[in-house]
């Protein structure tokens, strides 16, 4: 069982509580050209994300005659990290392109864009650890600012397990964990009615605890949401056109 | 709609011919441009340039590394740029086309040639470890003239940029500590400056519409007067004379250029 | 009525079986939920979401503009901004066109404005015979998204008119958001691109209309 609040004198290297997130900041409209665009910030992970179509699909048999297609990038400036990313695609960023396109895909309703395409690009501009939770906050943002219809928004966040503590919202430093049993680190993505879009794990849990780290990420994307849907309706038209 | 129709060039033209552009700016005038510093914390200095609508992001990392065999004694440069799809409809994934390497090369010489960089004090031991400066620059927003906003963002952020600690002992460097130097750099800022030709006028600091119509630009790499990198680019030709008022115009933008962004050298 | 207001999709607008979902919503159980990001607007009971942002929804009688991208045996073939081109046949042409000669007519590259006259389901068919169709010869061509044209064309044309006196211009105004600016300077033209691009930019401000007309008097100053 994760020790509350009451019962540990747990304090994070940053002074949250274990179940508070970072300072969180969300903008829309970021980008002039893009037919939506938004950033979001967990503390000093900075992402943003630009969506254009749903337009014309090239090549042309890669169309999908009976709906449109969802295509993500996600990419992290060379910059962002304290060690220098050589420029280009890696592994990684190709695995997380995919989960972030998967984390989306159920809220989109993309039936009436046969042939189509709807491209959202995310850029970590900032990395401080849970980018692709910040990625995936700013293209739900960016999804809904385009205009796409969309059963719902999504909302991410990555759950940790440091030792046997659950924290919200994971730093670099708690990426790192290295005692008692490590760190674990759960990106969860879920709906504003509470589906699960997507999920990933590395490390070392119980299934007791997992089912607690989702408990905990359902307050937390609760709370995200209510971030998004704030920004969403005070840029009302504050878009370029 | 992706292109600027002839009908609107037409038009741009036209109205150029009277001293006059769309937005209301002379000929020769920059759009507002706003610069923030340390924009990224984990480079080692980085900066934001919007001109206008455009905007690029430009960070700076460096690492220690062999020398090049012909220069022994010298740090390294190297300029890498990405035209984000994220930043216009007109920019796809995949290797770096011919704009994006261009834009990297013409930032590039503008600085090494401007020996504004001192290489020579980059160097630890020769022979054998020198620091190598890493430039990056990203278009968050593609409305024109990213080559002249990414030489912008080049030189803020070499000047905002600290050394990273280097371990001598364990002969690493401590990526995300800082030292408090700066790095070697000369009193001569190097701006870039891009001249276009539309219809029969010169214009600066061309919009996305403007870039569209024009024939052919000249970039101009100079500092106080003394010109250190100049890049042609684009189909059509020029006279002699043409080139002559090119270099005029550049001199007096480098001026009003430097007067803009002077504040943010510090 | 209920208060108008700004919803996102995953939204309830409505709860109660008294309502029904129109365009941009879908019902839930009782309730009627926003499925895109707009103005939620509901009369006669019937729920619906007036977008922000979004791509054009052709439909039959709308008059577009766009731009020739390739000249084909019996017509050409007209970008409009959908996934498809849009075909306009040589015998919706209001004159005999010679099958050699339809370059003489439209070219690659040309602007033209048209009307839709079919719908299929991958593509559009055009016609250029009505009045105030055809090729665009000179003036300017802005874009804005097309969620936004039926506040620049105003309630039975009053906010497009307003524009048209107070610029002395021609404006056609395309339902897929591209407009044409057509006036005796290029000064008049540029001042009607920025009254439009200002409704745009304040398109769900009451009492638009005034707004606009105090902007000309400050503008012309």
């Amino acid at each position: 069982m994760t020790p509350k609040k009451s019962e540990t004198k747990f304090k994070r290297m940053d002074g949250r509580e274990f179940d508070e997130t970072r300072e969180m900041e969300a903008k829309v409209g970021i980008i002039p050209n893009a037919d939506g665009s938004a950033m979001f910030r967990f503390g000093e992970t900075i992402a943003v994300a630009a969506v254009y179509g749903p337009k014309k699909m090239h090549p042309q048999h890669s169309q999908n005659p009976e709906k449109g297609t969802l295509r993500c990038d996600y990419s992290m400036l060379s910059f962002s990290v304290n060690e220098r990313i050589r420029p280009g695609p890696n592994r990684r960023s190709t695995e997380i392109s995919k989960i972030i396109e998967w984390a989306l895909e159920p809220v989109l309703m993309l039936d009436s864009f046969p042939n189509m395409v709807v491209d959202v690009h995310i850029s970590i501009l900032q990395a401080n650890a849970s980018t692709r939770c910040a990625g995936i906050n700013a293209a739900a943002m960016a999804l809904a600012h385009a205009g796409i219809p969309m059963k719902d928004l999504v909302s991410s966040v990555s759950i940790g397990k440091l030792d046997k503590q659950l924290v919200v919202d994971v730093s670099k430093y708690e990426e790192d964990w290295e005692e008692g049993e490590g760190a674990t680190d759960i990106p969860i993505t879920m709906t504003h009615g509470g589906e699960i879009t997507h999920l990933q794990l590395d490390g070392k849990i119980t299934k007791e605890q997992l089912k607690e780290a989702i408990e905990l990420a359902r307050k937390a994307t609760a709370n995200i949401y209510e971030i998004q849907k704030k920004i969403l309706k005070e840029s009302m038209g504050g878009k370029n056109d | 709609m992706i292109e600027t129709p002839d009908i609107t060039a037409n038009r741009i033209k036209e109205y150029l011919s009277g001293g006059n552009r769309f937005d209301g700016r002379k000929l020769d005038e920059f759009r507002e441009i706003i610069i923030e510093k340390n924009i990224s914390k984990n480079a080692e200095g980085s900066a934001r340039v919007k001109i206008g609508k455009t905007e690029v992001l430009v960070g700076v990392k460096m690492n220690v590394s062999e020398p090049y065999p012909d220069s022994q004694d010298k740090g390294n440069l190297m300029v890498n740029a990405e035209l984000l799809p994220l930043s216009s409809p007109r920019f796809e994934n995949g290797p770096p086309k011919f704009p994006t390497i261009e834009l990297a090369r013409i930032i590039d010489r503008g600085i090494r040639e401007s020996k504004f960089i001192d290489f020579k004090k980059l160097c630890i031991k020769k022979g054998e470890k020198v620091w190598s400066v890493f430039i990056d620059i990203y278009s968050i927003n593609d409305d024109g003239n990213l080559i002249d906003a990414a030489g912008i963002g080049a030189i803020i952020a070499l000047k905002q940029a600290k050394i990273p600690k280097y371990d001598d002992k364990e002969e690493k460097v401590l990526f995300g500590e800082l030292s408090k130097e700066s790095l070697p750099l000369s009193d001569t800022i190097p701006i870039a400056i891009t001249i276009h030709k539309v219809g029969n006028n010169f214009i600066v600091d061309p919009t996305r519409e403007e870039e569209d119509v024009s024939e052919v630009r000249v970039t101009i790499g100079s500092s106080k007067g003394v010109i250190s990198s100049i890049q042609k680019g684009d189909e059509k030709s020029l006279s002699i004379e043409e080139f002559h008022n090119i270099l005029d115009i550049s001199e007096k933008v480098w001026k009003d250029v430097f007067n803009k962004i002077e504040k943010y050298l510090n | 009525m209920t208060e108008r207001k700004i919803v996102i999709p995953g939204e309830i607008i409505e709860k109660g079986n008294d309502f029904l979902p129109g365009e941009g919503t879908e019902k839930r159980g009782n309730d009627i939920v926003a499925i895109k990001y707009g103005l939620s607007e509901e009369s006669n009971r019937l729920v619906k979401v007036i977008p922000l942002s979004g791509i054009y929804q052709p439909r039959r009688g709308n008059v577009v503009i766009g731009k020739v991208e390739n000249v084909v045996f019996n017509g050409w073939l007209i970008d409009i901004g959908m996934a498809e081109n849009a075909f306009l046949s040589l015998m919706e042409v209001p004159r005999y066109v010679n099958k050699d000669a339809l370059e003489e007519v439209l070219d690659i590259g040309d602007m033209v404005v048209a009307k839709i006259w079919g719908v299929r389901k991958r593509s559009m068919d055009l016609s250029i015979k009505s009045h105030g169709l055809g090729k665009i010869d000179e003036g300017i061509i802005m874009e804005v998204n097309p969620n936004k044209v039926p506040r620049i064309i105003g309630k039975e044309g009053s906010m497009i008119n307003l524009i048209k006196n107070e610029t002395g211009c021609n404006i056609t105004v395309g339902q897929n958001g591209l407009i044409w600016i057509k006036g005796n300077k290029v000064g008049d033209e540029l001042l009607a691109k920025k009254a439009i691009l200002f409704v745009t930019e304040k398109s769900f401000t009451e009492g638009l209309t005034e707004k606009v007309e105090d902007w000309f008097k400050e503008e012309k100053k």
